[in-house]
């Protein structure tokens, strides 16, 4: 439904209160006209005065102190960009940490390195972040500088008449003129609109992504106008809110000169950024300009997540300074006995400047600091810089998937956060929304059911069931709708695809429009759909198949409408007379708005005129009643494409009537809604064709009927289930033709048009869940409210049956309403989303009495939505059932499988989702989310106590079934390989509603819940609410530290998005709003698959392996300098030059780790997708934790041990100079940790291999280079010709081969043993890579089958151990289970009868799968669809009716035991 | 229907080997098979290369010296105790005798060895000017601050050669003398001083500064010799190639040695009748006792020695060679076992399924 405005208001609340001061709490009175000129508080609100001759004093006054309409967005200026971006990067501790350093370094006691060399690592980070933030920040600034001199028509004081002028004049109390197409420059109260009506069209996209265009309404009072707006007549104060960043929150007053004050609201307001369409002039004052428009306070900057590695690096930086710390005391003291054992001041150690000698314990101190100095480098400034970029290759590759790439939409992956890639790889749980995500979101019409009687549209469902492909396969589509279409619809479509060569070109040239500027792409027409999506709905949306049964009712209920003027406001029941409201209802009970593909995006406001409008009604209804009995199958042609000729040629007449024909049209309407005659205004479609052509009776006929489809409608609609609505009304010939704020016109199957005035839309929002239209009827003139809305709010406001006088009436009411629920239960039962229809008729002075309410709250200030919202109460009651509809959400493609995979990875999946329990647990059922086999508990409550003692006893009851497991696999633990128990535990389902998690919450009952929970296999959440959806993943994220995920594709996502450690969202059918607050947005959910399995997992394994691997590097080579102090006195010396050393970090270790982060493979991806349990290696954090951080530091001891101590022994006691002996040394060690490198990857590509050699070369290369330049340039110390020495020395080829070889040694040899023995599953899967493909497959397929005992023993157990016998209960004989066994089992069950249960057996009530055949036989409602309802719908659905409140029917309903379980579903309710 | 075309899947991501990362690869996987003749060729490789380095090793001849003058430890003794804490110590010398049984051939290198010296203190080598020392004028008169406190004389004036190095300068000097017979004359043997430091230090990194007129006191003029000196530095030889910055000792004892026991080269004996070696007979060697050891604890030795391909005497690293090799060997034996037993592992694995 429109859910995503409202949600989209909870979030910015939610914002607020966050971030945000309190939104302004305005005082004032509603319309109090006391209230004085003086006592406007511009603290608390925004007075705006016109900036005309007539008031320029008050604006000059007050509007000085707005901010202009220029924007700055960039965060620096020219100024104060060096001093600001160097405050903001010293916010990193690690550059603090550097910083310190240099500091230290500076100090002449401590200087271990040149002091300006110290700087450069820190200056040569500073300063790419800052050339980084530099080119972001221009790009801005460019970016503003152009909106800021884009130019606008602003009203000039002076000359009295607009003129062209740049955005950033535009100040508040202007008047700016918008022409079509342009873009509003800051936030206008629109005051005039070239549209008669009042109304200019907006289009939002650059706002929320939304690409229906939204209405907004001329403040009121100013909507008959003259063709110009005057501005210089304008006199009147406006008083509104101080700004906000309410997108769709707004409120305020004018104050005319008479001290008159005409209310307005967001309705009126064009937002900034939004773009004018279909509405050549609009005209408005500007209330907000620049920083203070919505838009711009909407606009916040990117997130800043912390991946799970990152955290995991903090601590390990912090294990690395405590091993600094460690290393630095060992220097100090060190140095201080190394100077104590002279006793006297040898040669080589040097006094100060001042020839004074330190004393030891100051000498200890200096040398501590000098030694951070020295081994800085064991904190690796370079891994984040390393990391930023392994991320931003990662994020490249992820990008360029194809098999994440969507083509029906063009979309591939958004990656929108950048550095939390590899937390994909360690997901434990994810938390899926169900709408849009496991579902497709288009919303499909399956059937109905009209007072009492269901329509079941086999040929409907038989067309849905088709596979996908004729949603692209337009050929076999066609030839499949003539075999089952009436034989004229066959020749129809003969004729079509006859004239069908020039055709579709011509469409899709003229639909080519629309697209460009429209990303929410689908297919259109069936015969089209080879070509590119075209309009707003897919076919399988807009094509309905009527059933046949109901449309020969409509038919008659389509002729009792059209003779109901004769006889009017007859309060009938009567079947035909419901049915025909009940279309009625459907098409105009909405917010659809109509455009036609022929001029794309312009709406259809005003009715097609025709020339029939001479022909007197008699006349017409003359003509229906020949024609009603050749009109069999015409009203199947909705479905049908349209005759092209006809279409063709009916088209221009729409679009371009002769101007007398659109006279009398605007005389119609103005009848209609001014004179309050209540004259009908009809004509008749085919009367024209007739006339103009003269055909035969026939193709009159057949006209009207084409020409519904002649200009090609396209409703464009809030949420896809209204358009679904929409479109199958029109399946019945219920066209919606137009509509106006004030009027609807509907097409009946006669091809008669009823215009209806419009009185009032009540719009729907979330809490009401129901929305309302208020209608005249144009020929009865009846005041009718039409209601649509959630079958749970609609029963409840039905009038009650018992009020009715009759008897007969309330016996019919009571049955219509029971069989109703009926269905309604059933379509849920299949997964159907479903809404009510209702309607009433309210008497003229009662509706004069709201309207007036209504008006007040819609004009107040204060508390103007619990008005709105009083007032909307007030007049849906009492309101009379019509029928109901079952909306089918189809299943994504590749679901279940996707779902079955992610579980096989060790994934918990939970479903959040504010649909019905039932439609929730049925999609559950059929994505494989949960299986026929499992036990569910379902939990409705909202008692905190009933809930407490249902979480115990469900807990009690899944620990029963684990314990007897655990005892097994203690007695037999070597037999069942380690992966078995876990398998092995019966499977749990969790079925919980909103009530009870507020329950849940409240009661502090969180941690039980969890704990249940971790039994589960999966858990659904309905009936949820955003806030409950992101409080359980804010519960599950801190509660079990784990990581999550959520996903999800609508607004009332966002904010469990947002909680989550990754956010997904679906960048599908609602808007944009959870792809902007998501991290990655993916076109669909099985896209989600590759993403976790495969990329998750390679970014995991490959960062993980690559910051373990950069721990190792930087400690290996900086514990080299630490041993050489052993043997120069603990003085700080090296034995590296410092250039080379900087070099060895930035160019010749730095760009393999990189490569090998970014392009590694451990396993291929082929056999990640293949074996989802590889998945579990990321989770578990197989690669990067504790034990592996420390294994690698051991090695990095280790190995830099003997990069030391080979060369050391190899030239102790010889001619060695300092950095002679370093140079073999650093080569060593260059050797190794490249060496190291190269064990480490597991794929080599050329990339790799050119990396690694590249890299030991430029080491040579460079070094040679600097060794044979620099003379003196390193003063003091320099290693001059000592690499060229080096080279034609044989020792030093001999030390370079030894020294590796020992060093890596042991890591090669447990490595191969790893490589032979490994029994992780990784080192399995590797081996399965290295076969053949053949042969890889039958390993594959074996490792699966190995699994595969699993689960199959397990659900054997699962139903058996269902009552928990005993603890020694011996697991069941492997076998598969027939569904009814499992009742059986079940019934077996003592249930009552035990202890626990007994004590709450008032409380609640554990079904077991026992019931259901009983209570089907029982049940009043047969029919074995009906066994299929589950308990809790039982429970919920039918007694909603007899109980007035949840709460009451809970208490009343404990006695009642019986429910039904799933005939064929084990399943365990608790309910209350 | 053309625009469709290039519409559709404008977003589409390339289709090539790197992004859609199908380069083609290679995955070594280690693993018994593959690692078993590595290891024994390893193995095997490094011992034949151990043999050859610890024979050649073995081959190089070495004698050394001693003359810290401990107690009881010959005649260098008295000059030690002599020079104990007087300062500047007074002139002695002491003598070393020793005979060769056979030619001990050449070219032989006489070193001298400190131990216990920790001329890579940090502090003491970086105080010098390397800018100073390549003759720079400018440098001269303004020694670099990391010269201090041997940057300015007590008088102000700036030291040249500036720096803690260069102020304690090995100044023990020594002259060989060969007997051929009993009984016979003791001829000096002359040593070659020439050339005993790099080739590029000599002739690039140290430089005297430039003439003036010709003269190189004059050049110095101005500045002061460190304080432990006892002569100036353009006096450190009469060679006029050999003295100033570019005096051979200077420059070998310049070049910071990596560890605290450490050889410097002094001379090379190649000249004349000795160009094969230093022939049988009996020696002495004359030592000018001028340098204080025993203060910090350290050790004087002089070490005659000859050369091989793979440099001085180290039997470490062809000891190291063979260990090496034969830990190959050893773990390529256990590979052996390990691969032996996982294929009947596998064997039977298949034999399950």
């Amino acid at each position: 439904m429109t859910l995503s405005l409202d949600f989209s208001w909870l979030r910015w609340k939610w914002r607020t209160q966050n971030g945000f001061s309190q939104s302004p709490s305005e005082s004032t009175p509603l319309l109090s006209p006391e209230m004085g000129q003086q006592s406007y508080n511009p603290t608390e609100q925004r007075v705006v005065y016109p900036n005309n001759g007539m008031c320029h004093q008050d604006w000059k006054k007050v509007s000085r102190r707005y901010p202009g309409n220029s924007i700055c967005t960039t965060k620096y200026t020219l100024l104060t960009f060096l001093p600001q971006n160097l405050f903001e990067q010293f916010h990193r501790w690690a550059n603090l940490y550097f910083l310190f350093l240099v500091i230290l370094n500076w100090i002449p006691s401590m200087e271990v390195f040149h002091r300006e060399i110290t700087m450069l690592p820190l200056a040569i980070v500073l300063f790419i972040i800052m050339v980084k933030d530099g080119i972001e920040d221009f790009k801005r600034y460019r970016f503003d500088r152009e909106m800021n001199s884009a130019s606008i028509q602003i009203y000039e004081r002076i000359e009295q008449s607009y003129m062209q002028k740049r955005w950033q004049d535009v100040r508040v109390g202007d008047f700016v003129q918008m022409r079509c197409n342009e873009i509003v420059p800051a936030d206008i109260l629109l005051l005039f609109s070239s549209d008669p009506s009042g109304v200019c069209h907006l289009e939002t996209a650059n706002l929320d992504g939304e690409t229906n265009l939204k209405q907004r309404r001329v403040v009121k009072g100013f909507s008959q106008q003259e063709l110009q707006f005057q501005p210089e007549y304008f006199h009147s104060t406006i008083i509104c809110e101080r700004p906000n960043n309410h997108l769709s929150k707004f409120k305020g007053y004018m104050e005319h000169p008479d001290q008159t004050r005409t209310g307005f609201g967001s309705e009126s307001l064009l937002l900034r950024g939004c773009t004018i369409r279909n509405t050549e002039v609009a005209a408005g004052i500007v209330i907000y300009a620049g920083h203070e428009t919505k838009a711009m306070l909407n606009n916040s900057g990117p997130r800043y997540k912390r991946s799970k590695i990152e955290r995991r690096i903090n601590t390990d930086i912090f294990f690395c300074i405590g091993l600094l710390f460690l290393m630095c005391l060992i220097g100090a003291v060190g140095h201080s006995v190394w100077n104590g054992t002279f006793q006297e001041h040898p040669p080589f150690d040097v006094p100060d400047a001042d020839g004074n000698f330190l004393p030891l314990a100051l000498g200890g101190f200096y040398m501590f600091l000098t030694m951070i100095i020295l081994l800085q480098v064991l904190i690796p400034i370079s891994l984040y810089v390393s990391i930023e970029l392994v991320k931003l290759g990662q994020v490249y590759l992820l990008h360029n998937d194809l098999d994440l790439y969507d083509e029906e939409t063009d979309l591939s992956i958004q990656c929108r956060a950048l550095n939390i890639t590899e937390d994909l790889g360690q997901i434990q749980y994810i938390f899926s929304d169900k709408t849009g995500t496991l579902t497709e979101n288009k919303m499909v019409f399956r059937r109905c059911t009209i007072v009492g009687s269901e329509y079941c549209h086999q040929e409907n469902a038989k067309r849905l069931e088709m596979p996908k492909e004729l949603d692209s396969d337009g050929e076999e589509w066609t030839q499949y709708q003539c075999l089952s279409f009436p034989p004229r619809w066959a020749q129809n479509s003969a004729t079509m695809r006859s004239q069908g060569g020039a055709q579709p070109l011509k469409r899709s040239q003229s639909a080519r429009v629309p697209i460009q500027s429209h990303f929410r792409q689908r297919s259109v027409g069936r015969w089209e759909t080879s070509q590119p999506p075209v309009a707003f709905s897919s076919s399988i949306e807009k094509d309905v198949t009527p059933d046949k049964n109901l449309l020969s009712k409509v038919r008659d209920a389509a002729l009792w409408l059209e003779t109901s003027d004769t006889r009017p406001a007859k309060p009938s029941h009567s079947t035909t007379a419901s049915i025909a409201d009940f279309f009625l209802a459907l098409t105009i009970c909405n917010s659809v708005m109509v455009s036609t593909t022929t001029e794309p995006r312009k709406r259809v406001t005003t009715p097609p005129s025709s020339k029939a409008l001479g022909t007197s009604l008699e006349k017409i209804q003359q003509l229906f009643q020949r024609l009603k009995l050749l009109s069999l199958s015409q009203s199947f042609s909705s479905t049908a494409p349209s005759d092209t000729d006809l279409g063709e040629s009916l088209g221009p007449n729409m679009a371009t009537t002769d101007s007398d024909e659109k006279d009398d049209a605007s005389v119609c309407s103005g009848d209609c809604s001014t004179d309050g005659g209540y004259r009908s205004s009809t004509w008749e479609q085919g009367d024209i064709l007739g006339s103009e052509s003269g055909a035969s009776l026939e193709e009159g006929l057949e006209a009207p009927a084409l020409s519904l489809d002649g200009p090609e409608l396209c409703y464009e609609a809030e949420s896809p289930d209204e358009a679904a609505l929409v479109h199958a009304a029109r399946a019945y010939s219920f066209t919606l033709v137009s509509r106006t704020p004030e009027q609807v016109t509907v097409r009946l199957p006669q091809g008669m048009c009823l215009t209806f005035d419009l009185l009032f839309t009540l719009g729907f929002d979330s809490v009401r869940k129901r929305m309302s239209v208020v209608v005249r009827h144009p020929l009865t003139g009846e005041i009718i409210v039409y209601t649509k809305g959630a079958d749970s709010v609609i029963m409840d406001l039905l009038e009650d049956p018992a009020c009715v006088s009759d008897i007969d009436v309330e016996k019919k009411l009571r049955r219509i309403q029971a069989r109703t629920q009926k269905h309604l239960d059933l379509y849920a039962r299949d997964g159907l989303r479903t809404l009510c229809i209702a309607k009433k008729v309210v008497n003229e002075e009662d509706f004069q009495r709201w309207a007036s309410f209504r008006r007040e709250a819609e004009a107040s200030l204060d508390n103007r939505e619990e008005l709105l919202m009083e007032t909307a109460q007030h007049l849906e009651n009492h309101l009379t059932l019509l029928g109901a509809t079952g909306i089918e959400d189809r299943l994504q493609e590749g679901v279940p499988d996707t779902i079955a995979a992610l579980r096989e990875a060790g994934i918990q999946l939970w479903v959040l989702t504010g649909d019905k329990q039932e439609t929730a647990v049925n999609i559950a059922y059929s994505c494989k989310l949960l299986d026929q086999t499992d036990t569910v508990y379902s939990i409705n409550t909202e008692n905190q106590e009933t809930c407490e003692s249902i979480l115990n006893c469900a807990l009690e009851d899944v620990k029963r079934f684990h314990e007897p497991q655990e005892a097994a696999r203690k007695l037999c633990g070597c037999l069942i390989p380690s992966k078995m128990p876990s398998a092995m535990a019966p499977k749990v389902g969790l079925v919980i509603d909103g009530k009870t998690l507020n329950a849940i919450f409240q009661g502090k009952l969180e941690n039980k819940f969890l704990e249940l929970t971790q039994h589960c296999r999966s858990v659904l959440c309905c009936r949820s609410t955003p806030l409950q959806k992101s409080m359980i993943v804010k519960l599950v994220r801190d509660k079990l530290s784990v990581m999550t995920l959520s996903i999800g594709d609508g607004a009332n996502d966002v904010s469990m998005i947002q909680a989550a450690d990754i956010g997904i969202g679906i960048s599908g059918q609602e808007g944009m709003q959870a792809v902007m607050s998501s991290d990655f947005a993916i076109a669909r959910f099985s896209h989600l698959k590759k993403l976790l399995l495969v990329h998750g997992h390679w970014c995991y394994s490959r960062l993980a392996r690559m910051v373990v691997y950069y721990f190792y590097k930087n400690v290996c080579y900086v514990n080299l300098l630490f041993w050489y102090q052993f043997f120069c006195g603990f003085s700080g010396s090296t034995m590296i030059d410092y250039w080379q050393m900087i070099f060895f970090n930035l160019f010749f270790t730095s760009l393999p780790p990189i490569i090998f982060g970014i392009l590694d493979k451990d396993v291929s991806a082929e056999t990640l997708l293949a074996l989802p349990e590889l998945y579990k290696s990321g989770q578990n954090s197989e690669c990067y934790n504790l034990p592996m951080f420390w294994i690698s530091m051991a090695d990095a001891f280790y190995q830099s041990l003997i990069c030391f101590f080979i060369p050391y022994l190899t030239y102790r006691g010889s001619d060695i100079d300092v950095f002679t002996f370093g140079t073999p040394i650093n080569t060593i060690s260059l050797t190794t940790i490249l060496l190291h490198q190269a064990m480490e990857m597991k794929t080599w590509t050329v990339l790799h291999g050119l990396v690694l050699l590249g890299s030991f070369l430029m080491y040579f290369v460079v070094s040679l280079i600097y060794n044979a330049t620099c003379v003196t340039c390193n003063s003091p110390t320099n290693p001059y010709w000592v690499m060229e020495r080096q080279l034609s020395d044989p020792t030093f080829y001999l030390t370079c081969l030894l020294t590796p070889v020992v060093a890596l040694l042991p890591r090669y040899f447990l490595l191969s043993l790893q490589g032979t023995y490994g029994k992780s599953l990784i080192s399995k899967a590797q081996k399965i890579d290295k076969l053949p493909t053949d042969k890889r497959n039958l390993e594959i397929q074996n490792w699966r089958s190995k699994q595969r005992p699993a689960p199959a023993s397990a659900s054997a157990s699962a139903s058996a151990s269902v009552p928990a016998s005993g603890p020694a209960h011996a697991p069941p004989p492997c076998h598969i289970v027939p569904p009814t066994r499992q009742q059986d089992l079940g019934t077996s069950t003592p249930k009552n009868s035990s202890p626990p249960r007994k004590k709450h057996a008032e409380d609640w009530v554990l079904q077991s799968p026992r019931c259901s055949r009983e209570l089907s036989r029982d049940d009043p409602c047969s029919g074995d669809t009906l066994a299929k309802l589950s308990s809790g719908e039982c429970l919920l659905g039918p007694n909603r009716t007899m109980a007035p409140t949840a709460y009451t029917r809970g208490q009343k309903d404990v006695s009642r035991h019986s429910s039904k379980g799933s005939h064929r579903r084990s399943q365990s309710s608790l309910t209350i | 229907m053309t625009w469709s075309v290039s519409a559709r899947g404008a977003h589409q991501p390339d289709n090539t080997a790197f992004t859609q990362q199908r380069l083609p690869a290679w995955q070594p996987l280690l693993s018994a098979g593959i690692t078993l003749p590595l290891f024994f060729c390893a193995g095997l490789a490094f011992i034949g290369l151990g043999l050859g380095l610890f024979y050649s090793s073995n081959g190089i001849k070495e004698l050394e010296y001693d003359y810290t003058g401990n107690p009881g430890t010959g005649n260098c003794s008295l000059c030690a105790t002599e020079g104990q804490g007087r300062s500047p110590p007074p002139n002695c010398s002491c003598a070393w005798h020793f005979s060769l049984p056979e030619l001990l051939p050449g070219p032989v290198y006489l070193y001298y060895e400190l131990s216990n010296f920790y001329q890579n203190n940090r502090r003491y080598g970086v105080s010098r000017d390397d800018a100073q020392l390549s003759g720079l004028a400018s440098a001269l008169r303004h020694p670099a601050n990391e010269c201090a406190p041997y940057q300015l004389s007590a008088t102000g004036l700036p030291i040249a050669p500036c720096g803690a190095i260069a102020n304690s300068l090995f100044n023990d000097s020594f002259t060989l003398w060969y007997q051929r017979r009993p009984g016979e004359r003791y001829v000096e043997v002359p040593l070659d001083r020439t050339a005993i430091a790099w080739w590029t230090d000599y002739h690039v990194k140290f430089r005297n500064p430039p003439l003036v007129n010709g003269s190189l006191k004059l050049a110095f003029s101005g500045t002061a010799p460190p304080p432990n000196w006892h002569r100036p530095v353009y006096e450190l030889s009469p060679d006029p190639n050999n003295t100033g910055f570019i005096n051979q000792d200077f420059v070998v004892w310049m070049r910071t040695a990596a560890l605290p026991t450490f050889r410097k080269l002094y001379a090379r004996i190649r000249q004349g009748n000795y160009s094969a070696g230093l022939p049988r007979g009996a020696y002495f060697v004359n030592i000018t006792y001028n340098y204080p050891v025993r203060a910090f604890g350290g050790h004087k030795l002089i070490i005659f020695s000859n050369i091989s391909w793979m440099g001085g005497k180290n039997p470490f690293l062809g000891i190291a060679y063979l260990v090496v090799g034969s830990l190959c060997i050893l773990m390529g034996f256990v590979m052996l076992v390990v691969y032996i037993r996982y294929q009947d592992q596998d064997d039977d694995d298949n034999d399950d399924e």
